[in-house]
């Protein structure tokens, strides 16, 4: 479909013209207001008679609450209204997040509210409303609650053993979900193998530490009877149906807007029960209601991620040539699944990504995933990606060491080849076209590697003992209704985009997909600009909004550019064909031998300049009479892009970190980190770098330091940021990135995701090179975080 | 009680809790809703503001402390074009991506601009690893700063 070595072969401007923005790094219009402080997060909006939210939460990891006794809170100065699960459950019904594609899965109602127990310590309890938020949490201060504390499961490994606590009597056990797929013959092919290398991995649990926590205002007003909700939301659509089936509402009278959102990275994806439990108060009182997760409120009840233990086998041929892989992947998920897209997805993913850069006949993997009593996991950044990639590219290291080879020539050897598409990966994940050989390619001309090998032979002989580690990935981007819409969940995988000229030649476009932070608005205004012909300047863009904007999905598993970004281009060629054709008709030319420049409705032939937008919109707009009666005028389109050929449009890439290890004390020094990715077409560099950046370091925060530890009787010791490491400047890499370039032929603009790549591969090269630095000590270590104590202890000196 | 201060050049008297941090005093007294409360342990940064000429943590300051002190917060330190050059190079460099951290980002650049004219990368990463992004990875940030420090090395000489 989109055979375009440059913009001009399918009709949009010449690409050295001025106005083509596609693959120019052009700086970010909402970016002033940020560095200014002028931005308007969720906790900046002030609304009137607006009251404060404060939620009591469990102390226990599994306790029946046996009484709650609110006077004393009700006589807090301040304090308007306490409301129970059982005050809520009146106007709001519960859910149960599962998805029908996902076969036999299952999880309890949930309420707003917790009705008899609570079954994770930091699970919201009571509701306490106040004119502040001092003074409602002065009233949670002031609550009564007698709990009968009941036996925690705590330990996913014995989470489905005979006797275990089942956190939920009536569904039976602790399984939510099992998948296994197969290709191929396992045994019989492991039993021929020449060599097996094997090995249990583990993935830390940990968290998205957005900095701005969770947010939201929700305002109901019973004179017009709607719900508007201003919401820190990726999917402000979503939201809409959620809040109007649970609070029994009307979609359309429930408004969702989203203005600026700080950092999202999936946290902010899914439904959270205390902010249902703020639109459900705010139904009941009829007025504005304030929730502003604090940090401690952040660490409890955000979604956390990667609790998994994998056990990994994987069979080569003397050669290298990579027989098969036999995985079994075993995760906690708190004790629900979280509503609507579910806990399941990280370890399908698991099953459906590992071995994915490479060529292999024999595979088997399951994924296990069961109940605990921990907060709830779900989707965060690079889903299940970090976790398949680490498992696989650190048995890929294993296997080149023991077979002797150079761990760059064993992948090459096995890597899909560039020409191979399309292809069907042994879990059935079918691949447009990848570019591993390209990736590794260009990589090696970036990474100085025979410098480097020469480096750390020489630090060794004193005693420095630094590695280089590799690690290949696929990453999936651009979902269409494959991932959750099948299965039942009224989350859009399509995404529309408005776009409109106003009287003085400016663009206005309003697109379904949102900004996070990312820069999706920045795309979006380059895009617009570059399909109707105007300067950027002259964008401006809409989006967190329902009222204002088509329906769409939203921002999750890298869709806004590639679906967001497609229908924004395809709405804006549309408007450039409506004012050609109004053009055409005030020139006495015909259209096709027009062109619009920088604003500037031209010869197409010549580039002369004819005549202004600003001069079209004023005869359309005011002198509508001197234009010929039949000619069409609507300065406005819509399109709509949803991705039909493949179910997602896969990405992939490869990573390289040099790391030091030191021995005395276990601590890590990342020294550098190299990423190629390919994206398909890169709509602005200057962003997809940064993405790329930002996606490295988070994945080495969740490999280094990033670590929810619960004790065994599921009290969380990681609260605060003093206690729950994140990565800081001091501590990170200088980062290098390069592209590769294969746009996705299923739309005009060619884009794929780019938002998980750095995330995804990060932890297994950080491993991998950890455990390069070791190999001559005949140490390694294989559970995250890789914190100085596991090192230590892999050294034999802790 | 109450309490008169300086904040961004004007005179602020205003009546406060004794539990009142600066940072609310400033985001809900004050409507100075640019820096933000991030961690509320002084760990992040994102509430990083200037009290007397020293940046300090918004959410670890009383502001029942602050009677007669001299505050500026990111609103007065734009106003004054003290900064200008250095927000310029976040826009151009893209130092920024959701802009939660950005205001404590840049006073506390505008530290380093101040008091270390020399800084190299290492010193910047090391005088900004008490400010948390969590969407750049840094990179942006470090060199934003250091392409501002040299420009103005570049203007003096």
């Amino acid at each position: 479909m989109n055979d375009m070595p440059t913009p001009a072969s399918i009709g949009l401007s010449r690409e050295d013209l001025p106005n083509s923005y596609i693959g120019r790094s052009v700086p970010r219009p909402n970016l002033p207001k940020l560095v200014q402080g002028r931005a308007t997060y969720t906790d900046d909006v002030v609304l009137p008679r607006m009251l404060h939210a404060a939620f009591l939460r469990s102390p226990h990891a599994h306790a029946r609450i046996a009484a709650i006794r609110t006077e004393a809170a009700l006589a807090v100065p301040g304090v308007v209204r306490v409301f129970t699960g059982a005050d809520l459950a009146k106007v709001c019904d519960p859910w149960v997040a599962v998805l029908d594609h996902l076969k036999g899965m299952k999880s309890a109602p949930q309420h707003p509210l917790p009705l008899e127990r609570a079954t994770w310590q930091g699970e919201a309890v009571v509701a306490v409303l106040a004119d502040t938020r001092a003074a409602a949490e002065d009233g949670v201060a002031a609550l009564e609650v007698d709990w009968d504390p009941l036996p925690a499961q705590t330990d996913m490994e014995t989470a489905l053993d005979a006797g275990t606590v089942v956190i939920h009597p009536e569904l039976g056990d602790n399984l939510v979900f099992t998948r296994t797929a197969t290709k191929g013959d396992v045994d019989a092919a492991f039993a021929a193998a020449h060599k097996v290398v094997e090995a249990t991995f583990v993935t830390g649990r940990h968290t998205g530490v957005t900095l701005e926590p969770r947010s939201i205002i929700a305002d109901y007003n019973r004179a017009d009877g709607t719900l508007t909700v201003h919401q820190a939301t990726q999917a402000p659509h979503m939201m809409q149906t959620v809040y109007a089936k649970h609070l029994r509402m009307e979609e359309g009278q429930v408004r969702v807007i989203c203005k600026d959102v700080g950092g999202s990275f999936g946290i902010k994806v899914h439904v959270y029960p205390d902010e249902v439990a703020v639109a459900a108060v705010a139904r009941i009182l009829g007025r504005p209601v304030k929730f502003i997760a604090d940090r401690f409120e952040s660490f409890a009840s955000d979604i956390h991620a990667r609790d998994h233990r994998i056990k990994a086998r994987m069979a080569v041929e003397a050669d290298g040539t990579i027989i098969g892989f036999d995985v079994d992947d075993l995760t906690g998920i708190g004790p629900y699944s979280v509503y609507p897209r579910t806990s399941a997805m990280e370890g399908n993913q698991v099953v459906n990504l590992v071995g994915g850069p490479y060529d292999f006949a024999h595979y088997r993997c399951t994924t296990r995933v069961v109940l605990q009593n921990k907060a709830p996991t779900c989707q965060y950044r690079a889903v299940g990606h970090p976790i398949a990639t680490a498992v696989t590219e650190g048995l890929m290291e294993m296997a080149a060491r023991e077979l002797g080879m150079d761990p760059i020539e064993l992948r090459r050897r096995n890597m899909i080849r560039d020409d191979a598409y399309p292809f069907t990966s042994p879990p059935g994940m079918r691949f447009e076209g990848l570019s591993h050989h390209a990736s590794l390619d260009k990589l090696l001309e970036m990474v100085p590697v025979a410098r480097i090998r020469a480096d750390q032979e020489a630090q060794r002989k004193r005693g420095v003992y630094r590695g280089l580690g590799f690690a290949a990935f696929i990453e999936l981007t651009n979902p269409s209704p494959f991932m959750y819409g099948i299965g039942g969940a009224r989350i859009s995988a399509q995404d529309g985009c408005t776009v409109r000229m106003d009287p003085d030649g400016s663009v206005v476009a309003s697109s379904g997909v949102t900004e996070q932070g990312q820069g999706t608005e920045a795309i979006l205004a380059q895009i617009v600009a570059h399909g109707v012909g105007v300067p950027v300047e002259r964008v401006k863009i809409i989006t967190g909004d329902t009222l204002n904007t088509p329906y769409g999905g939203g921002t999750w598993a890298c869709r806004g550019a590639g679906i967001g970004g497609e229908a924004a281009l395809q709405s804006a060629l549309a408007l450039k064909a409506q004012i050609l054709e109004v053009a055409g008709a005030m020139l006495q030319a015909a259209p096709e031998s027009l062109d619009i420049v920088m604003g500037h409705i031209t010869d197409r032939a010549t580039g002369a300049e004819r005549m202004s937008l600003h001069e079209l919109g004023r005869i359309v707009y005011f002198r509508g009479d001197t234009l010929p009666r039949d000619l069409p005028r609507e300065l406005v389109q819509t399109r709509h892009f949803i991705t039909k050929e493949y179910p997602f449009a896969f990405t992939n890439g490869i990573q390289a970190c040099w790391a030091e290890v030191d021995t005395d004390t276990g601590m890590v020094k990342l020294l550098e980190h190299w990423v190629v990715e390919d994206c398909g077409r890169v709509v602005n560099p200057l962003l997809v770098d940064e993405q790329v950046r930002g996606g490295v370091v988070q994945g080495l925060g969740g490999a280094l330091y990033e670590h929810c530890v619960y004790d065994e009787r599921g009290n969380l010791l990681t609260t605060t940021m003093a206690d729950y490491l994140v990565p800081m400047s001091a501590e990170m890499p200088d980062i290098h990135v390069g592209h590769v370039e294969t746009p996705t032929k299923e739309s005009l603009l060619g884009a794929k995701g780019a938002g998980e790549a750095g995330t995804a591969g990060a932890p297994g090269a950080l491993m991998n090179a950890i455990n390069d630095a070791l190999a001559p000590l005949g140490a390694h270590v294989l559970e995250q975080p890789f914190t100085p104590a596991r090192i230590l202890a892999a050294l034999g000196r802790f | 009680m109450m309490i008169t201060l300086t904040v961004n050049g004007e005179r602020v008297t205003r009546h406060v809790e004794p539990r009142r941090h600066l940072i609310d005093f400033l985001r809900l007294d004050l409507g100075l809703t640019g820096s933000h409360a991030g961690c509320e342990h002084g760990v992040c940064g994102a509430c990083t503001v200037r009290v007397d000429g020293e940046i300090v943590r918004g959410c670890l300051v009383l502001a029942a402390s602050l009677d007669g002190a001299e505050v500026t917060t990111i609103e007065g330190l734009t106003d004054s074009g003290e900064v200008a050059d250095l927000q310029e190079a976040f826009v151009a460099r893209n130092a920024a991506q959701c802009g939660f951290c950005t205001p404590g980002m840049v006073m506390a650049a505008a530290d380093i601009l101040a008091h270390h004219a020399d800084a190299d990368r290492a010193a910047i990463r090391e005088h900004l690893s008490g400010n948390y992004c969590r969407c750049t990875g840094y990179q942006a940030i470090v060199e934003a700063v250091e392409t501002t420090l040299a420009a103005r090395r570049e203007a003096v000489r």
